[in-house]
């Protein structure tokens, strides 16, 4: 058994109560934060523990809060991202649905860090239940002192406010958070400046991940360099991931950073394998945007060694032969999917949801999905295939936010291991039509 | 003041300057296409993608390279860096990817735009595209809406540079001009169609790159390859009253703001952009109207233009003879490399 520090208590019966979360230890990290330790002294934990952003990125936490300007008189805000709807991911539902409590705690100890005294929840609109979950926590809190005027007694206030918004996953980009939060369209800003100088209204702001946030809980119980002895390398710390596919128990996990590839899939603690005794034809490691491996990659890296779960291992060999372990959606396709109506419904998504800003992810987009449509259809050529890889090199690295390449590397990704399959499709159509559907449109079969 | 190169030229401009403007300054061909960028509007640019370039040293600080290129008209310059654009084939290559891009859902409908001849997309496509286009799907199709009587808005052809909305903006009270939707099916929008009630709304047609808004007073009046630019002025109490008058013999045909060799709006002496006010633009087109000060010079030239020189240049002096007049300073200057498409900067 792994360690849990998220997801230890998850299974207690009320544990999205007040009462039950404090019975089971909780707030008394918060508490001893406030009460023992000085803001300074917070972020060097965070910095020692190793912490690296849980939304995609994997930015060091400690190293982005210490960007944070501090003007006098300015206010500073956190904001903490739960639009989460990079397709595969499902983690942060499911801390927030169980363990509210776990996330507002980390919210405290954030944003007393930061010397903020407001401090907002963007959730994705999807998630409208979610949000009276944590509404209802927050009430309770307030009840208990534990947020509002003079917390504890300490003389810190702190004010949560939850925003819902309307389901719009480029609302996930920080920027573009920041300006739906502020009211407006959903555009991601224009960088620099980065929210730690000019974020919301202007102020300087710190924008993480529900999960990173509420990793402070532990990281600060424990101290930061115990946490960092938890994990390996600079993959400090438990990530939750988000399993989903053709294995035998999809679900959230809780690993430790360096666990096995090939263990969290075939372990009984875990995935426990493939559904139905099948093979194993492809991961999409991190959430829809990551480039997806064949079997022999995402269980070994190029040069033969067993590929672990964390930043480093998944990003070994760089694209020619590796991936991200970006948000930790976790998509395994067994041996009958289909790869290209895969990425078609990758490319699908990426094309609904681009803001239409700037000219190479507004138009590539459409164009990208389009042709596979055409390829699907058995209309294609080989001539497109080149020309799907053309498309997408011309989108990545030119466009203002990262959505542009999360709709580029999927597509070179999957040209990259599966061309056969592409040469397939448009030279003996009739060829593939045995293979089954994986995209089903009832999510619940 | 820092201290750069482009394209091996060295420059040293105020810090705060951006790469673009830097490259205004040394001008020619190193300076890159901008289609949304616009000096006089705040917070424009870093849409388009047109003006990217490469910055193969950040600075002498820190001389790594930037790994992606970036927009020239959003990053500031510092002291040691050391930028490529038309000497880094591989920046053209990416640039090339952006106009093919920009072009896929347009609808080419050149030969019946308002726009045909005065077009940056044009002049964009000519020098960085491709000739054929590998998008061999049905183009992204809106219905042609009128904004008020006097504005015609043409969402087939917007390339989504937001200098419209930063007018509207910026420049006129009331905002009710924006974008709705996402996406390529994003689209330049009125509250639901009503009219940009204010007496500078006519900007947004001078600072739209292409065809998408254009004068309705002048819808399929003539070709502005065959219409005589000279610069007016008249006594108005809205706006500085310092126009350029399209006309053909005697005939305003159209009205527009003076522009630069950058197409956008000139500035005032006092510093302060020329916008012009609806009045002088839709509703004053007798010659009486104007003091004709003399023929404009033509900064931007278009491909259309570029082929027609011998034309142009008589247009010019046909201006100058029905004004009896002689040529006004150093305004006309029509030098043959200021009509030569592949020399688009070099004024
Ligand atoms: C298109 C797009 C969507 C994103 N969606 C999310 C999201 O849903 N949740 C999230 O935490 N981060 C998302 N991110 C990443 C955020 O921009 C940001 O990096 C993150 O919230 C920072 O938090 P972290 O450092 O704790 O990971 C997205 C980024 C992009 C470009
Ligand atoms: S990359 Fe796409 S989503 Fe991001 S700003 Fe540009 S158009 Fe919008
Ligand atoms: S209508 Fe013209 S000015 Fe407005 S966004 Fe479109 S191209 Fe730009
Ligand atoms: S001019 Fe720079 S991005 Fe458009």
């Amino acid at each position: 058994m792994s360690r849990k520090l998220l997801l230890k208590n998850d299974h207690v019966p009320g544990i999205a109560t007040l009462k039950t979360y404090k019975e089971n230890g909780g707030y008394t990290t918060m508490e001893k934060a406030l009460k023992t330790m000085s803001p300074d002294a917070l972020l060097e934990e965070v910095k020692t523990s190793g912490l690296r952003g849980r939304g995609g990125a994997g930015f060091p936490t400690g190293m982005k809060w210490s960007f944070l300007a501090k003007p006098e008189g300015v206010p500073r805000y956190l904001v903490v991202n739960a639009d989460e709807s990079e397709p595969g991911t499902f983690k942060d539902r499911y801390l927030m649905e169980r363990i509210p409590h776990l996330l507002i705690e980390g919210m405290v100890i954030s944003s007393f860090t930061l010397g903020a005294n407001s401090a907002y929840i963007y959730i994705r609109g999807e998630y409208f239940y979610v949000s009276r979950i944590l509404e209802q926590a927050i009430d309770e809190a307030y009840a208990a002192g534990l947020l509002g005027k003079n917390i504890l007694g300490t003389g810190y206030d702190l004010d949560i406010y939850v925003q819902v918004g309307a389901g719009a996953y480029i609302c996930g980009e920080e920027t573009a958070l920041l300006e739906s939060l502020e009211g407006k369209r959903g555009n991601p800003r224009i960088k620099p400046p980065f929210p730690a100088i000019a974020g919301l209204y202007g102020c300087p702001t710190v924008v993480n991940n529900v999960e990173t946030i509420a990793a402070l809980v532990p990281i600060i119980e424990l101290g930061g360099a115990e946490y960092a002895k938890i994990g390996i390398g600079r993959s400090t710390g438990t990530k939750l991931i988000s399993a989903s596919g053709h294995i035998n128990k999809p679900g959230v996990y809780e690993i430790e950073l360096g666990l096995p590839v090939e263990e969290f899939i075939y372990s009984e603690e875990y995935c426990g394998g493939i559904k139905g005794g099948r093979k194993m034809k492809a991961v999409v490691a991190g959430g829809s945007s990551v480039p997806i491996l064949p079997t022999e990659l995402i269980l070994k890296t190029a040069a033969g060694e067993p590929r672990l779960m964390s930043y480093e291992s998944l990003g070994e060999g760089g694209f020619v032969s590796g991936t991200m372990l970006g948000s930790g959606g976790f998509i395994v396709m067994d041996e009958d999917t289909s790869i290209v109506k895969n990425l078609y419904t990758f490319s699908r998504f990426y094309h609904h949801e681009s803001c239409g800003q700037c000219s190479p992810c507004r138009e590539g987009t459409g164009w990208m999905e389009k042709i596979l449509h055409k390829i699907l259809e058995g209309k294609g050529t080989l001539k497109d295939i080149d020309l799907l890889w053309d498309i997408q090199s011309k989108i990545e690295g030119k466009t203002i936010c990262p959505l542009g390449e999360a709709a580029a590397w999927p597509v070179a990704a999957a040209i990259r291991h599966f061309r056969p399959e592409f040469e397939a499709y448009v030279t003996n159509p009739e060829s593939i039509k045995d293979v089954k559907h994986y995209y089903r449109l009832n999510p619940t079969v | 003041m820092v201290k750069l190169t482009i394209d091996d030229i060295p420059v040293e401009v105020p810090k705060g300057t951006t790469i673009l403007q830097a490259a205004r300054l040394i001008g020619g061909d190193v300076t890159p296409p901008a289609m949304c960028y616009y000096s006089k509007l705040k917070t424009s640019g870093g849409y388009c993608r047109t003006c990217i370039v490469k910055v193969e040293q950040g600075s002498e600080k820190d001389p790594r390279p930037i790994p992606k290129p970036v927009a020239s008209c959003r990053t500031e310059v510092a002291e040691g860096m050391v930028v490529r654009n038309i000497t880094s084939p591989e920046n053209l290559e990416a640039r090339a990817g952006v106009v093919e891009l920009l072009l896929v859902n347009h609808p080419l409908d050149c030969p019946v735009c308002d726009q045909a001849g005065e077009c940056h997309l044009q002049d964009l496509a000519y020098e960085n595209g491709k000739e054929e286009t590998r998008f061999e799907f049905e183009r992204r199709e809106f219905d042609p809406i009128d904004i008020g009587d006097k504005i015609k808005l043409h969402m087939n052809r917007c390339i989504m540079c937001f200098r419209c909305v930063k007018v509207a903006d910026q420049i006129t009270d009331g905002r009710c001009h924006g974008v709705i939707n996402r996406g390529d099916a994003a689209e330049i929008s009125t509250y639901i169609e009503k009219a940009i009630d204010n007496d500078f709304s006519g900007n947004v047609i001078d600072v739209c790159p292409v065809g998408a808004l254009t004068d309705r007073t002048f819808r399929f009046k003539s070709r502005v390859w065959y219409t005589k630019p000279v610069d007016a002025h008249r006594d108005c109490d809205k706006c500085c009253g310092k126009v350029r008058l399209w006309n053909q013999g005697e005939e305003v045909l159209r009205v527009t703001a003076r522009k630069d060799q950058w197409g956008e709006v000139m500035d005032n002496e006092d510093g302060s952009t020329a916008w012009i006010c609806n009045e002088c633009r839709f509703d004053k087109k007798h010659i009486n109207d104007w003091t004709v000060e003399g023929p404009s010079e033509i900064n931007r030239h278009s491909v259309i233009s570029a082929n027609h020189y011998d034309t142009l240049r008589n247009i010019k002096l046909d201006t100058l003879r029905m004004l009896g007049g002689k040529p006004h300073g150093e305004k006309v200057d029509l030098g043959i490399g200021a009509l030569d498409p592949n020399n688009q900067h070099k004024q």
